[in-house]
């Protein structure tokens, strides 16, 4: 019965509340963008030739850089993510921790 | 720019057997090293869960990073230019998934394989017959593909005999596995990774210093050679809902690969398993921007030519550009690094395939979750064997087959029964056992059966004689139109009119051939989006169907494990 109760505790504790809400908007909102680079890429390529084949400097056609941006735009939302989780995110599940006593 | 046309390629290589036996040496005495520290069934799955998130990046990157995108990317961006920079985008962006959606609950809510996650409260056994299969399923296809292309590269760079080839890195992969468990093959993927990403970044510093380090010169010189069609997008995507579909397959298919997901469990916390994606995505994309340049600068200082009378998918545009920037001696070493690739790949499958069995089918099913630690190793071990022989046995069986089809089918299936069911286990409290097992099988058999309807398969691979003599058929055709308008030409009484007729014929017979041509029965060659959808919608259906209030109940008590690693496995 003990532990029954210190589990809806936790639940029921305002900062696991936010932890959680924040973790699920951050994770939701992350995946979006990443979906949108990536299939706004294949949408360009399935529906913009023409943009991608424009020159941009020499031979580079703009579709070169936007390629290359997709791949690192896809890592800088990862380290987004990090930068998140290390400054909020583990700082609240310190602080709900600490509250239950483990 | 040189072009030169003699290589040793495909020769028997001194220096390359040296680097690789010295890869060998090492690999084989740190599996030594870890056999003395692999007791347990956690030393044996996750090296006792060791391994820093930097090592873990360097590992998954490895597990990742495989020959054929090492040379298959670098080749089909030397012979199709843009396409193939597209291509290697997909390959990549299934990593941020990892992260956003899966890494930490999966860390924080399994021990060893993905199937403790979906098992996690709903009932042991239907769910881990079902993860046992689809994990077993990705990884014997998985394989297989790495087998046969192992075998065929090897046998280009190293002048061995397929079967040789075949039998050595089958051995090998055996030992590593068997002896040091998952401590020696994170050291084997990580040297692995080490050693590709060196050698990457130097081929493509000596590729640059021919272009004076300009991006632009290399661009103006491959445009040049190649036109300008060269750095445009071309036909690789031509059906948008095609594309789509093998975006969705790649993105969620790396997100339920079980040799990857495996690997968050060697790490001691959810923290150090988020970190690890965030290295292994760097990792890789810098790897797969080097292979874009790699291909580039083949196609330039090589050239297409030589690089497809190497061999005709272009693998060897990496090896060949080494071969005429670093000589004999870059040459050998990458060789060397290739089969080494070759090797960590195929072990790290292995492992996964020997824990599926072992531990999900084995302890789970077969044992009703109860074995002592002695006996659970010792399961592994025997499937890691029987997993190794098979594996030996199947590469030589498809010798010659065309395999390609089966990376994509490895994908599909692991994005459409893999993956759903660890997502809606983790975030749906009404998941429920008979839905998650119905959208295990629902994805496998659906994404399974799709592929075999799809033109990759029922056209090329089934229908791929009667293709060919059509193919024939419609060239001749060609050929013997043009040599008729060609002798009209000559006798001199050619009108219009009559080359119009000619070709009103002409197009007719065309026509008439080209609807004998085998269909594919389901017109996509990636099923993806429907797989995937179908196992999502079984899912959730079954699930509203059914009700397991046990499950419900678990999963308030689970949402604090998933969101603060409480009660994790330490």
């Amino acid at each position: 019965m003990r532990k029954k109760k210190g589990i809806n505790d936790i639940l029921e504790d305002d900062d696991f509340k936010t932890l959680s809400r924040q973790k699920n908007r951050i994770s939701i909102i992350l995946t979006i963008l990443e979906l949108i680079l990536y299939f706004g890429f294949i949408a360009l390529i399935a529906f913009n030739k023409p943009l991608l084949s424009k020159k941009i400097s020499g031979a580079i056609t703009l579709g070169i850089p936007i390629a290359i941006l997709t791949i690192i735009f896809s890592w800088i939302l990862t380290g987004i993510y990090i930068k998140w989780a290390n400054s909020n995110y583990d700082v609240l599940v310190k602080k709900v921790k600490e509250k239950i006593g483990g | 720019m040189q072009q030169t046309t003699q290589t040793i390629i495909g020769q028997f290589n001194p220096t390359a057997v040296m680097f690789f036996l010295l890869f060998v040496i090492t690999t084989l005495a740190i599996t030594y090293w870890a056999a003395k520290r692999t007791r347990t069934t956690k030393d044996f799955y996750a090296a006792g869960r060791s391994i820093t998130g930097f090592q873990n990046g360097l590992a998954l990157a490895g597990d990742y990073m495989s020959a054929a995108s090492f040379l298959g990317i670098a080749g089909l961006v030397s012979t199709k230019g843009y396409d193939g920079l597209i291509y290697s985008v997909g390959w990549l962006v299934g990593w941020p998934i990892i992260m956003f959606l899966i890494s930490e609950p999966l860390r924080n809510l399994g021990k060893y394989t993905f199937a403790d996650v979906v098992a996690y409260r709903l009932k042991q056994r239907p769910i881990r017959a079902a993860a046992a299969a689809g994990s077993l399923i990705t990884v014997l296809f998985y394989l297989i593909a790495q087998m046969v292309g192992a075998g065929t590269l090897i046998k280009l760079m190293f002048g061995l005999p397929y079967e040789i080839a075949i039998i050595i890195v089958g051995a090998l992969m055996i030992a590593y596995v068997l002896f040091g468990g998952m401590i020696a093959t994170t050291w084997v993927q990580i040297i692995k990774a080490i050693l590709l990403l060196g050698g990457a970044t130097l081929l493509v510093i000596l590729t640059m210093i021919q272009f004076g380090f300009s991006y632009g010169e290399l661009f103006n010189q491959a445009e040049k050679l190649y036109t300008s069609k060269f750095l445009e997008p071309g036909g690789l995507i031509t059906n948008p809902i095609d594309a789509f579909s093998l975006g969705l397959a790649l993105m969620f298919g790396t997100a339920g690969l079980p040799h990857i997901l495996m690997r968050f469990y060697t790490v001691p916390d959810a923290k150090e398993a988020r970190k690890s994606v965030f290295y292994a995505t760097g990792f890789i994309g810098y790897f797969y921007i080097l292979t874009v340049t790699i291909g580039f600068g083949a196609a330039v200082l090589v050239g297409q030519k030589v690089i497809m009378s190497i061999d005709k998918g272009g693998n060897m545009a990496g090896p060949l550009l080494a071969e005429v920037l670093g000589g004999n001696l870059f040459l050998g070493f990458l060789s060397a690094v290739a089969f080494a690739t070759i090797l960590a790949v195929v072990s790290g499958l292995t492992l996964a395939g020997a824990s599926a069995f072992s531990h999900d089918l084995y302890v789970g099913v077969i044992r009703h979750g109860v074995a002592d630690e002695k006996e659970e190793v010792r399961i592994a071990k025997i499937a890691t064997l029987g997993l190794g022989i098979s594996a030996i046995l199947l590469g030589i069986l498809f010798k010659g087959q065309n395999v390609a089809f089966l990376v994509g089918l490895t994908f599909a299936i692991a994005a459409s029964a893999n993956f759903p069911a660890l997502f809606m286990s983790i975030v749906w409290k009404r998941f429920t056992t008979k839905g998650a097992v119905a959208s295990i099988y629902t994805g496998l058999f659906i994404a399974t059966i799709l592929i075999i309807l799809s033109p990759t398969v029922w056209v090329d691979i089934i229908h791929g004689k009667e293709k060919k003599v059509i193919e024939t058929q419609i060239k001749d055709l060609e050929t013997q139109f043009n040599q008729k308008i060609e002798d009209l030409k000559q006798k001199g009484n050619l009108t219009e009119t009559i080359i119009s007729e000619e070709k009103i014929q002409f197009e007719a017979k065309k026509k008439e051939l080209t609807s004998q041509m085998p269909k594919p029965i389901f017109p996509l060659k990636n099923p993806g989006i429907y797989s995937m959808a179908a196992s999502f919608l079984i899912g959730i259906l079954v699930s509203l169907m059914t009700r397991e209030k046990d499950a419900e109940a678990k999963f308030e008590e689970e949402k604090i494990r998933t969101y603060m690693g409480i009660g994790a496995e330490s």
